[in-house]
């Protein structure tokens, strides 16, 4: 009979692919997105945001860079900057998902907590030129984003999305540029739930006495985060870029681990209080200290 | 011969030539990506960045060339299955306007950045609107066909394509459910974590109702034309068939391990994974078993090559497949170049090898010809395997050192390599990528001359006849 009916063919077909699809695709929206999954903290895009979060659609920077730090203790500390592994609650305002499938970069779901800098600067510089900051990198320059934005449909965008906004956060978006827009975007990612490094990085430790000697024993380790967390700004081999070079250093020992600990808000130098134990600190200022001039 | 007269073949001419142009169109683009990655200035702002390029690559390679062979080889087969002809010629010329009118919007728009960035269904809404269009034209000629069918069983073949023709209708207008802003830009009506859940319910399923149907319709019909041997077993052609559409619609979160989506639909996805094995290498051994007695056509049979190669590698494909959908191999694979390794020994070696052979069996039958060229043929066909070959593996290889580089620790636990430094390592493996996308374009090229060739000739004898 089958054989011999297009007609129930059809519907039959159609009722065995409905099975699979009603129980894992359906019957989740009665779970995901619900008062289970809500992060207080997390908050909706501001209009200067969602433009920038538009134009990094627009572009198909998800084609190369995912967002979602997996439970995985390598996704943490590799992606988390200090904060934890992506929960649902993060993404409840994201239409559409940006979570990509690739990481012919790397990911960015918590990039902002790794460029906290108010001003951008090292972004700015990335964007427009990734290879200035990241020699090796087969990233293309999006210099051209330094244009005006277009706002025509900013207001709308809030309506649609039902996302609150206020007459000042319209305002802000005059004389803005597209860089200026996704640069927001990028800086709000991963940054609405606290974590550990805000409290963490105020108070240095009393006793500022490094342990290590011998730059030897620390040396590959020191390596590593050094290339991991400091390269992009300090340069590979510490010759300086967007931050100052770090060869031969003349700060103190205790100075350099406080400002590595605490960081430097005004000169958006970062805070590794929170994310690097002081362990790792001194193995950092042992290698500036005593690596190679 | 009479018999033959009545089908309407224009349109299958039409979709051949069409979806050819297209495929080239991705292979090129394709070549220009793989280039990017090694050398970024290649990148012209901003209408040919890299991230705009993917989903030219991906939309022009399955939906130009896959879906629009697809199109035009189950017009073919259907008026053949059911001994009927097309039951609208005029609606398969409408169609064929329309596709190619939509993949060349496609493009155009993905350059300009109008782009929903889910994988597959990136085009905004009006453009989703003309390929659903173009879906249904399609599905309601092939539909009426087969109910005014003269021949009363259905073949397995008409099966896989009524299955498609539902599925990916389902699928298509799911994912694409949005609001628009204007006429260039919507948003989703699912957010976040729901988005993620239905766009790899459609992204998997994709893969099942695009890349896995439509193909074996194609392998069910042309390996027992090419042989002569009937399909060597039609029950289990139907076990597989309903086991198959069954299972797969359970599997989209294996593309989401790890991540936020709730425990219990990743659990399933890796269940149902592995389960999949079952009817895929039930159509295998199907495949396998019609060539019994008849392996020397390996050698004898240039379309049996192409044939026999493809159903391995969906074979090897539909292992692979399974492996990357268990949790711990995932943690290791996900994100990196293992992936597209997977992917193009799919579509470059599975859908394609099946595409190319049923197209040069329909050509020559369409115009009682020989092919122009069997030699040709058996370039054609060595450089695309090699070409493939040398593809997949370099991106496993890549794969495999990137996600053991990416895990190693320094005894105090912190990450050994800079992500940075596992890119350096991998770089070589672009270039030779990029290398082998130059030898499957040669592979297109003389297959390209041979249709062309076999096209004229055909023309011209028919031209004499009449
Ligand atoms: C030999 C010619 C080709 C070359 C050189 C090539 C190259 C590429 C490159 C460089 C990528 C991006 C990989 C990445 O994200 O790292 C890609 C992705 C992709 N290509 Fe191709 N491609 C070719 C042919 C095709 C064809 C003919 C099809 C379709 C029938 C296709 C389908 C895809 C798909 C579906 C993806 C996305 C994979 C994913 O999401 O992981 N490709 N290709
Ligand atoms: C039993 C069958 C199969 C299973 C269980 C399977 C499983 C998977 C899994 C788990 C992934 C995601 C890998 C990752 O991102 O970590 C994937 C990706 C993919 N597979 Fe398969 N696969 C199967 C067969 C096929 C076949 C026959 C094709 C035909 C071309 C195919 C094409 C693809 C494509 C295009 C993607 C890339 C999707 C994307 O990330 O954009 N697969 N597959």
């Amino acid at each position: 009979m089958l054989e011999k009916n297009p007609v129930v063919f059809i519907i039959l077909a159609f009722v065995v692919i409905m099975v699979g699809t009603t129980i894992t695709m359906i019957a989740p929206f009665k779970w995901i997105n619900g008062a289970g999954d809500r992060i207080a903290e997390v908050k909706p895009y501001t209009p200067l945001q969602q433009e920038g979060r538009d134009i990094y659609m627009r572009e198909g920077c998800n084609n190369c860079h995912s967002q979602t730090v997996r439970t995985l203790a390598s996704d943490v500390e590799r992606y988390g900057y200090g904060g934890s592994y992506s929960k649902s609650g993060e993404f409840v305002y994201d239409r559409p998902h940006l979570w990509g499938s690739r990481r012919t970069g790397p990911d960015l779901a918590h990039i902002g907590l790794k460029y906290p800098d108010p001003k951008g600067a090292w972004h700015k510089k990335h964007m427009e030129n990734p290879q200035s900051v990241v020699p090796a990198s087969n990233m293309p320059s999006y210099a051209f984003l330094n244009t005006p934005l277009n706002t025509t449909y900013s207001e709308r965008k809030m309506k649609l999305l039902d996302f609150p906004y206020t007459q000042a956060d319209l305002d802000d978006l005059k004389g803005k540029t597209e860089m200026d827009a996704i640069i927001a975007y990028l800086r709000k990612l991963g940054t609405d739930i606290p974590v550990k490094k805000a409290e963490a990085a105020t108070q240095a430790p009393a006793a500022l006495k490094n342990p290590f000697t011998d730059l030897k024993a620390v040396e590959k380790d020191a390596e590593s985060l050094y290339m991991q967390n400091c390269a992009s700004c300090h340069g590979d081999k510490r010759e300086g870029n967007l931050g100052p070079a770090l060869k031969g250093s003349a700060k103190s020992e205790a100075d350099l681990f406080k400002t590595v600990f605490q960081g430097i808000e005004a000169n958006g130098m970062p805070a590794f209080g929170g994310t690097l134990d002081e362990q790792k600190i001194w193995k950092l200022v042992t290698l500036i200290k005593l690596g190679a001039k | 011969m009479n018999v033959k007269t009545q089908y309407y073949d224009d349109s299958v001419k039409g979709f051949i030539t069409w979806s050819i142009i297209w495929g080239t169109v991705a292979v090129l683009v394709g070549i220009l990506i793989s280039l990017q990655l090694s050398w970024p200035q290649l990148n012209v702002a901003p209408y040919l960045t890299y991230g705009r390029l993917r989903p030219i690559h991906t939309n022009a390679g399955i939906f130009g060339w896959g879906i629009g062979s697809f199109i035009g080889l189950f017009f073919y087969i259907t008026q053949r299955l059911t001994k009927t002809p097309l039951w609208s010629p005029g609606l398969a010329r409408v169609t064929l306007w329309l596709f190619n009118i939509g993949i060349a919007s496609a493009a155009v728009t993905l350059a300009m950045g109008i782009n929903r960035t889910k994988e597959y269904a990136e085009l905004e809404w009006p453009l989703a609107v003309v390929v659903a269009i173009i879906w249904v034209l399609f599905s309601v000629n092939v539909f009426m066909t087969i109910l005014k069918r003269k021949e009363e069983q259905m073949y397995i073949s008409l099966w896989y394509i009524m299955a498609a023709l539902v599925g990916v209708t389902v699928l298509y207008v799911v994912n694409n459910l949005g609001v628009p802003l204007h006429l260039f830009k919507s948003y989703p009506i699912f957010a976040g974590t729901n988005d993620a859940n239905v766009q790899w319910w459609y992204g998997h399923n994709a893969v099942a109702m695009v890349l896995t149907a439509p193909p074996l319709a194609l392998f069910y019909y042309f390996l027992p034309k090419v042989t002569g041997n009937p399909i060597y077993s039609h029950r289990m052609g139907i076990i597989a068939f309903w086991s198959l559409i069954f299972m797969y619609l359970w599997t989209g979160a294996h593309h989401l391990l790890w991540t936020p989506i709730p425990d219990w639909i990743q659990t399933l996805a890796m269940a149902f994974s592995i389960m999949l094995i079952a009817p895929s290498w039930g159509a295998v051994m199907n495949g396998y078993l019609t060539m019994n007695g008849q392996w020397e056509q390996m050698k004898s049979n240039y379309l049996v090559k192409f044939l026999i190669c493809g159903i391995t590698f969906y074979g090897l494909q539909t292992l692979q497949g399974p492996m990357q959908a268990i949790r711990t191999f995932s943690a290791f694979i996900h994100y990196t170049d293992w992936v597209p390794g997977h992917v193009h020994m799919g579509t470059l070696g599975w859908v394609s090898m099946v595409i190319f052979a049923a197209m040069y069996y329909a050509v020559t039958k369409i115009f009682e010809t020989e092919i122009y060229s069997v030699k040709l043929a058996n370039i054609h066909f060595w450089l695309i395997l090699i070409g493939q070959l040398i593809y997949s593996i370099t991106m496993w290889i890549a794969g495999v050192q990137q996600g053991s580089m990416l895990l190693a620790t320094n005894p105090d636990g912190t990450l050994h390599y800079s992500f940075m430094e596992t890119m350096i390592a991998i770089f070589p493996y672009y270039k030779i990528r990029a290398i082998s996308g130059f030898i499957y374009l040669g592979g297109l090229v003389a297959f390209i001359f041979n249709i062309y060739k076999t096209f004229q000739k055909g023309a011209a004898s028919q031209a004499a006849k009449a």
